[in-house]
Formats: structure tokens, sequence, C-alpha cells
């Protein structure tokens, strides 16, 4: 049995490798164990600091799980009504063109109710950052179905499995964006193994500096798991997720800047 | 400088002193009969001389949302549309309420419910003075009845707004946005540097971070913010009431009227009294805060009040509010597009209040 006082041996300056990122608020993230919100957030939050944007952001949150997020990192936030982020933050953008603005939005925000203004501010090339968070569920109001949700997946109003003939297909509003002539860098990527956060934090790393060059709007997919609205574990999670969510959205990026 | 006089629309009027009031972006959708005031804006392209943004947005939902980016980056952002708009529009109007944001938004009023039609009507009086949206919210309400005030309350919807961090409507109509009227016009003023404290416009290692938001889960802070919000609405009540009287002070029966049928209730004024009767007009050009007191005390020495509005009878729940029985009160008004005439209105009056 180790002894309390060997961790506070172990837990000194010089052994520090890995620490919260100074963006981060000390704040008790409000999300369930094994989602991936809390890794997305800390990804952004360290670019934000590595890149020195803390005093040139400013964030959009959305309704669902993520609208406390303005709670979590320590840049300026405002929080938008239910889809309208990339509408909110056209205005920011158009009115303060020399900042940093991003949202961050979840599958029933981005692509059911705010369809309309994703698919038109992606299409105005607003010189905005849209994070998109796919888990294929609603979470916070507790597992009901998404416009993300897979064929015959069982939600709290699709509870015998999602029916495509009269539920619709799930929409890869991705692939949607990526055809649009605004849009300048589309991908789909994942956090759910380190490998994968690395990647996920290059690609996020790009938008943030393609953003910079005012070409247009770049929008990054997280495909992300759901452990309490799939009632899964988080490690069953993150293996349905690899067997079902990523062959029907396959991680990479779907449109990249021409050289 | 000179103001400088113009023959204009009152829409026009509205987008030329925006430009000149030194608004820093508009955001907007067409719908009949306000579109002259984007046209007019796209058209002047203020983005060369002002720097004003001006943006065709995909619907008044994000128009309005448009504004509330904007509002919250210490802006002076506006939108304007008609009844069917402002519909939508409500959604992202309680938002902004709820986050004390200050903005103009401009209601050139047709008539409804529905489509309705596209000819003037005052049948959104309740939609702009009641709230809107969900939850308890006030609009600061201002009654143009020229298309002079058309141009005049932009910039006091701006004073207005950011004294009290709080969403302003110009509540106008099909008739005056459409009628071309000779109009004094401000010159030009600069867009404002001035950032407020709460703005996000970035953090600075300077300050705390700032959060626009109209969330808060804990019941006991939000009710202490919805009380903050009525010791915002009564101050309102206390200093901004504003109204405009024609021949009261010996009348016998008040007319209560804005806008339009203001300017139709003058004419009824003299009309009356070329009969002999002593008739006068109250008009509320703030509609919130509404002229309760002012109305209140005429009621002590007149035989009755006559509420005109181009609706089934709106505004006159507030009269009958602030007239507390002392004496009869009634409604006329044209609806489905049709402005009253003057006859109408004294018709109404002899047949109300003095038989025959």
């Amino acid at each position: 049995m180790v002894e309390y006082s060997g961790i506070k041996e172990i837990i000194k300056p010089v052994n520090l490798v890995y620490k919260k990122s100074e963006i981060m608020t000390e704040n008790t993230l409000s999300y369930c164990p094994g989602c991936g919100h809390g890794t997305a957030h800390r990804i952004l939050a360290e670019i934000i600091g590595e890149e020195g944007l803390q005093s040139e952001a400013i964030g959009v949150s959305p309704v669902g799980c993520s609208v406390f997020m303005y709670n979590y990192l320590n840049i300026d936030w405002q929080e938008a009504a239910h889809g309208r982020a990339p509408a909110v933050a056209t205005a920011i953008k158009r009115l303060l063109p020399e900042k940093f603005v991003f949202t961050y939005q979840g599958d029933g925000d981005l692509a059911a109710i705010g369809t309309a203004e994703t698919i038109h501010a992606c299409n105005r090339g607003e010189n905005i950052l849209i994070i998109f968070i796919n888990n294929g569920i609603y979470g916070m109001t507790g597992g009901q179905m998404a416009p993300t949700t897979l064929p015959g997946m069982k939600s709290s109003t699709s509870p015998y499995g999602r029916d495509v003939r009269t539920m619709g297909y799930p929409l890869k509003i991705t692939d949607i964006v990526a055809t649009l002539p605004g849009s300048y860098y589309v991908t789909r990527q994942s956090v759910h193994t380190a490998a994968n956060v690395k990647k996920t934090k290059k690609a996020i790393r790009k938008a943030v500096q393609y953003q910079k060059l005012n070409k247009g709007t770049c929008l990054v997919e997280i495909v992300s798991n759901c452990p309490s609205g799939w009632k899964m574990t988080p490690v069953q999670a993150n293996k349905w997720m690899e067997e079902n969510m990523f062959p029907y959205y396959p991680l990479g990026d779907l449109k990249t800047p021409e050289e | 400088m000179e103001r400088e006089l113009r023959l204009m629309k009152g829409n026009e009027a509205v987008a030329e002193a925006a430009i000149r009031a030194g608004v820093d972006g508009y955001f907007g959708y067409p719908i009949t009969p306000q579109t002259e005031i984007i046209e007019y804006l796209m058209e002047a392209n203020p983005a060369e001389t002002t720097g004003m943004v001006v943006l065709q947005a995909e619907s008044e939902v994000a128009a309005i949302n448009m504004v509330y980016g904007g509002a919250a980056c210490g802006k002076r952002v506006m939108t304007s549309s008609s009844s069917p708009g402002i519909s939508l529009k409500q959604e992202g109007i309680t938002y902004i309420a709820g986050a004390e944001l200050p903005c103009l938004i401009v209601n050139v009023v047709r008539g409804g419910p529905g489509l309705g039609t596209i000819q003037p009507a005052q049948s959104d009086y309740f939609q702009a003075t009641k709230g809107g949206g969900h939850g308890d919210y006030h609009l600061i309400v201002l009654a143009p009845a020229s298309v002079q005030e058309m141009a005049d309350f932009v910039d006091l919807s701006f004073e207005l707004a950011f004294r009290y961090r709080n969403p302003v409507m110009m509540l106008s109509d099909g008739a005056i946005g459409q009628m071309m009227e000779k109009v004094y016009l401000s010159p030009q003023k600069e867009r404002s540097k001035t950032v407020p404290e709460w703005a996000t416009t970035g953090k600075p290692s300077t300050r705390e971070r700032n959060i626009i938001t109209s969330l808060d889960l804990d019941p006991n802070r939000q009710e202490v913010f919805n009380q903050k919000l009525i010791d915002k609405y009564n101050e309102i009540r206390e200093k901004e009431v504003r109204f405009e009287e024609f021949q009261v002070d010996d009348a016998e029966y008040i007319l209560v009227a804005y806008g339009t049928s203001a300017r139709v209730c003058q004419k009824s004024v003299q009309l009356a009294r070329s009969q002999g009767i002593k008739a006068g007009l109250l008009r509320p050009i703030t509609l919130f805060p509404f002229p309760t007191q002012r109305i209140n005390e005429l009621a002590g020495h007149v035989k009755g009040m006559l509420s005109v509005e181009m609706s089934a009878g709106q505004m006159v729940e507030d009269v009958l509010l602030s007239v507390n029985g002392k004496v009869p009160v009634y409604h006329f008004g044209r609806m489905g597009g049709i402005v009253t005439t003057p006859e109408e209105v004294v018709e109404v009056l002899k047949s109300k209040f003095i038989g025959g």
C-alpha cells in the first residue's frame, strides 16, 4: 500500500509533465464520466493558450450539454439561443474582424434547429471556426433522437430504433458544408484515444490558423460519445462508436485548402 | 452644422438616420412594407463611409441573433421588419432582453393575424408593449407619428437602449413607413469608440472575462435577476414617459391615439370642435412606458375617452387601466389595413358620448 506522504513526494513541480491549461478555469466540468466534451474543451483551451489568443478569442456556446462552456474557458463568451450560434458569431466577426470567433455546437443545435444558420454562415464564408460535437443524440435533455442518430439506434424518442422510413436518415451536415464554396477547411476527427486527441489538436490548430487568413469558414466535426445517453459504460461507448459511428461518419479531412 | 432637408419615405428616413447616427451594424431580411430600409442601406453602402456593417440574413431569426451577437460586443446594432417577421424575431428579442443588451428593432406594422395584409395596421401593440416573447420583460417602445420622428427616434432609441441596457422597439406602421414627407436630417455622427465594460471584445489581462448569457439555473439567483429587471422597468416608467397633447386644456372628451391614428385624430379634434364638441388628443410617444399617470389625471376633468387604434382594441386596455373607472372609455378602430378617417372618429365620438 502506497503511503499518502509518498504521493506528496511525487506531486512536485519538478515532476510535472502534464498540467491544466492556463485557459481552463477552476470550475468543475459538468460532464458525465467518459464524455468527450471535456477533452474537446481542453484541446481548444490549449490551442488558445499556445497561440496567445486569450485576448482575441470570443466564443459562442450553444444550447445543449456544453451550454455552460463559458464557465470552463477563461475567455469572453456569448451564450446563443438554440441553433443560432453561427448567426451570433457572424455579427461578432463582422463587427470585430480582427478577433478570433468560434462556435462550439452539438448535433441537435448545429444540424437540426440550427441547420439554416449553419448552412448560410458557411455559405457566406464567414471567417469563423465551428467546432461540431456529433454524438448522435440529445444529451442534455436526456437521450432523444438527434438528426445524426444512426438508423436502428435506440433513443427515448426512437425507443424501437430509428426507423428511417418515418424518422428520416442521419444527416451528414459536415459533408454538405464541405460542398459549399464558402467553407475553407472541413474535417472530421475524434477524441477517444490519445492518438486521435493529437490529430484533433492538429486539426483545430490548423483551423485556427486558417481562420486568420479570412478565406472562409472552418468546421471541425468531432465524432464523440454519450455514455449516459447511449446507456453504456465509457469503454463500451467508445467501442460502439468505433464500430457504428465511424463507418457512417468516417474520420478524416473533407475539404482542405488548395495549395 | 445645419440639418439637411430632404423629401423621404419613413423607411428611407430610418435608414439614412441610422447611417448618420453612427450605427455600427444593420441585420435584416426583406418583408413588405419595410423593405426600403435594407434596400436604401445596401445602395448607400455605408461600409465605405462610416464603416457600418449591412447584412441581409437568411431569415428574421438569423437577423435578430446577429443583433444579439453585435449588441453583446457593445456595438450599436439594429434590425427592422414588419409584423410576421417580428413574430419570428421574438425568440431573439427575449434573449436580448434576458441578456440585457441594447439594440433597436424597427417594426413597420402591417395587418394580421398570419400573413394578413401588407397594408398599415396597429395590431402589434400587444407584442410590442407586453413583452412579445416568453418570460417577464419589456421593451422600451417608441411610436413615431411622422417621417421626421422615424428619423429622430433612431438616435433616441440608442440613447435609451444604452442608458438602460434594454432593447428598444420603434413601433411604426405601413403608412408612416411608406409615406413621403419632408424630413430634417441630423449631421453625420462618428461611430462610437466607447466600449462598455460588459462587452465581449476579447478578454485582456486587465479584466475578468465577460459572459453574455440569459441563463441561470439557480432559482434564487434567477428571481433576483427578475427583480432587477422589474426595478429597471419601474425606473423607465418613472423617467422616460413621453407624450404629446393637442387641445386638452378645455377638452370634455379625450382621444388617445399613437402613430398614424394620432395624425388622423388631430384632424378629428379640429372637426369635432367645428361642430361644438370640445375634443382633445393625447398622443403617447412612448407606449412602454405608457403615460398612465397623465391619462389618469386627465380622466379627472373630462367626460370620457376614446382609444383610436387600427386594431381590434389593444392600447385601449392600457387606457382603461390608466383611467381606472373614473370615466367611460371606448375603443374605435378600423382593421385589415384600413386607415381610419377623421370623420369616422367624430361620428363614433358623438354616438358613444353625445347620442345621435
